[in-house]
């Protein structure tokens, strides 16, 4: 018979003390100003919104949402690790608390906010669901796909909004469904499916990536509603506060006109009320947030205002080209609309 | 006073010494103490896993996470690609379980034959006379076998798969098979009246063949001859058919697929993702499974061979009635685990959109769901059940081989 020692079976009884001492962890705040890093969950490579460039650098839309987190707690938008994640792994891995706010494109629906232990924090890019072809098909309108197959990423909701569409107009389809975007724009670019569709910003960021690019069009068609925005876990309030107003910062420095470029005169010489409650000179500050009181104009200083991150990452100055449409401001057309910081 | 405390206080130090060493008398009885630490073993693990049981349900609740298999009646609203059974939109959760559970099985079972044909072929061909043909079946082997299955499955699927035509210029064989990018298109056949004839008469004569085969083999037994067994059967299977075919006018008729639109419709399809999950599994467990043969018919002594030859039995026979037979001794358990990995391996079917049971119901469902841990262990079950009945037939088949010592 084998010998069991004192010293294994009290390991084993340690564990289990362990083990049953496990629970929900702390405050998320405390717990990222802990560990000096914030670390987000961001997609595994789409242009514009969060993709390496050539030196290795996390470049893009939700990536400036990790930055400008990371600057309103630690006065640094460098203090991010990311962590990569595909579209099936991303609710698990907040869920887990493996990463501590998602930021990955992700579509704000009822069954995830409620069901999942999740919180959307607001809608950083208003998008809808589209279609990709190729051009030499001669195909001008989603109606005219009857029969056709789909190249689809797995685990999204444009999955569930195809079916949908296509039992609405009575018309077959059939789907091939890939675990990365990656692939699937491959296997749209081999041909295996007649169409690529998802959510159509991410097809023009898809697009970029084509040998041809120009060779495929995207269909005007938008299916579907599709809010996407940063993601924290549920019952944890003050870091869902902290992360929903880093972005309200940016939105209110969009509509007051303060960018990361004017940011430093604005907070020497302006009179505007709004301005100065905005760059930390009035008002509680940081107070409220437990954030130090320098904390949006860091977000502002470092990460720019929503208008310079959408324009740099997606927009004119981007590969993308997508026009500010439903993104823009709410005083100039668009739904972009926060509350005031006061 | 003092002294008297102090005698008290000896005393009953005393027995509890006299106790525990009682105690350890008892326990140092092998038998005592092993039954003592199993049972104390058995408690810990069961006290462990119903901590980590307790502890995650608990954590759920905490985090407003929904948890049950309730999710498993409610609409999944998604497509699959490929389904065995009746599956669409509308169906259920529970229904994308056993899509997936299908197509895994599917594949899993296509891939065990192929891989153990092709494997016997290339096991036998590594120790043939033929030095070309030994050479090739081992240098495929050592390329197959030495190759990551991911590589392998990747390789199919995008190089060799991608080189194949858009659906408008597809390669075909007359008007009936089409091949292109989308998969394999073929004529599904729609059983008319009369069919059922058909199959009655087709397992009739399944069964003629079996007792055909029983009585051949005692007629040998007690005469010594053979009888011409092969081309009876063949006799037995094709006449009582082709008599059916004629008198009910073809009890079957052919729907054909034809480009219409995009793609082609009607007929039956065999989808790239299929045909390269299929191939990357079979040509990767055989090169394995060829080894396992090669060491199992060099594992039976040489002077069988000798022996065998020295009776008269020609060399096919001596293959088949004399080392075959020895050599599935060493194969079979070793063929066991390479069944197990191939099952297991079918699971890099998500890499290629192959719609299996880790990518419908692990990785589409549980992601509309969000509900891990139930899908997870779901799916873990699966795998469990499936390699263990596996196994479970290989002990019984390994049980009817071994050697039996009289």
């Amino acid at each position: 018979m084998k010998k069991y020692s004192i010293s294994t079976i009290s390991s084993i009884v340690t564990c289990l003390l362990m083990l049953s001492g496990f629970s929900v962890q702390a405050g998320t705040l405390d717990e990222v100003k802990k560990r000096g890093t914030l670390v987000c969950g961001v997609s595994t490579g789409l242009p514009g919104f969060s993709s390496t460039d050539e030196k290795g650098h996390w470049k893009g839309l939700d990536v400036d949402g990790c930055r400008a987190i990371a600057a309103a707690v630690f006065g640094d938008a460098n203090k991010v690790k990311y962590a990569p994640l595909n579209a099936k792994e991303r609710f698990t891995a907040l869920q887990s608390g493996e990463i501590d706010v998602l930021v990955r494109g992700t579509t704000w629906t009822k069954h995830r906010d409620t069901a999942l232990g999740l919180n959307f924090v607001g809608v950083n890019y208003y998008d809808g669901q589209g279609f990709m072809v190729p051009k030499k098909l001669g195909i001008t309108s989603a109606k005219e796909l009857d029969g056709a197959i789909f190249c689809i990423h797995a685990g999204t909701t444009s999955e569930l909004n195809l079916a949908d569409y296509f039992a609405k107009n009575n018309m077959k389809y059939d789907a091939v469904v890939f675990d990365t975007h990656d692939q699937a724009a491959k296997g749209f670019e081999a041909g295996r499916c007649d169409c690529l569709t998802s959510d159509q910003s991410q097809l023009y960021a898809l697009r970029t990536q084509l040998s041809k690019p120009y060779d495929a069009v995207i269909l005007k068609e938008i299916i579907s509603k599709e809010p996407l925005g940063p993601v924290v876990r549920q019952g944890d309030d003050a870091w869902f506060n902290v992360v929903r107003w880093t972005f309200f910062a940016m939105i209110n420095a969009d509509e007051l006109g303060v960018t990361s470029a004017n940011v430093d005169a604005m907070k020497r010489r302006s009179v505007n009320p709004a301005i100065r409650r905005l760059v930390g000179l009035d008002g509680d500050k940081g107070q409220s947030l437990d954030l130090p009181d320098d904390w949006s104009y860091q977000v502002i200083k470092q990460v720019g205002n929503y208008a310079e991150v959408f324009e740099r990452n997606v927009g004119k100055g981007s590969a993308l080209r997508i026009r500010r449409g439903l993104n823009a401001l709410w005083k100039d057309g668009g739904i972009q609309y926060a509350p005031p910081m006061r | 006073m003092e002294g008297r405390g102090h005698s008290v206080c000896s005393a009953y130090a005393l027995t509890v010494m006299e106790r525990s060493e009682n105690m350890m008398r008892w326990l140092n009885q092998g038998r005592n103490r092993a039954l003592v630490f199993q049972v104390a073993l058995m408690l810990g693990t069961m006290l462990f896993f119903f901590l980590i049981g307790a502890n995650a349900l608990s954590n759920l609740e905490q985090q407003g996470i929904t948890s049950g298999f309730a999710f498993l009646s409610q609409k999944a609203g998604f497509g699959i690609i490929q389904t065995l059974i009746d599956y669409n939109e509308s169906s259920t959760y529970g229904r994308t379980f056993l899509v997936g559970l299908l197509n895994t099985i599917l594949v899993s079972a296509l891939g065990i034959i192929g891989a153990t044909v092709l494997g016997f072929i290339v096991g036998i061909a590594r120790i043939s006379s033929n030095w070309l043909i030994a050479k090739l079946a081992a240098l495929y082997i050592e390329i197959f076998r030495n190759l990551p299955l991911l590589l392998q499955v990747f390789f199919w699927y995008f190089a060799v798969l991608r080189s194949l035509p858009l659906p408008r210029n597809s390669l075909h064989i007359g008007d009936w098979i089409f091949l292109n990018i989308r998969g394999v298109y073929m004529p599904r056949p729609l059983p008319d009246l009369g069919f059922t004839l058909l199959v009655i008469g087709f397992f009739t004569s399944l069964v003629a063949i079996g007792i055909l085969f029983f009585w051949a083999r005692k007629y040998q037994e007690k005469t010594g001859k053979e009888l011409p067994v092969f081309p009876l059967s063949l006799a037995i299977l094709v006449v009582p058919i082709m008599i059916i075919w004629c008198t009910t006018g073809g009890p079957l008729h052919w729907e054909y697929p034809s480009l219409q639109g995009l793609n082609f419709k009607g007929g039956m399809t065999v989808i790239p993702e299929l045909a390269a999950l299929l191939l990357a599994l079979t040509v990767y467990t055989a090169s394995f499974i060829a080894e396992i043969v090669r060491s199992g018919i060099q594992s039976v002594n040489h002077a069988q061979t000798e022996a065998a030859r020295a009776l008269g039995l020609a060399q096919r026979k001596i293959l088949r009635l004399v080392v075959i037979p020895q050599a599935m001794r060493v194969v079979i358990p070793q063929m066991t685990s390479q069944y197990l990995n191939l099952i297991k391996n079918s699971s890099l079917a998500a890499a290629i959109g192959y719609p299996d049971l880790v990518a419908v119901f692990a990785g589409t469902s549980l992601n509309q769901t969000g509900q891990a841990i139930e899908i997870i262990a779901m799916t873990m079950a699966v795998y469990l059940t499936l390699n263990l009945t596996t196994s479970w037939l290989m002990n019984k088949y390994n049980a009817r081989v071994l050697l039996q010592e009289l």
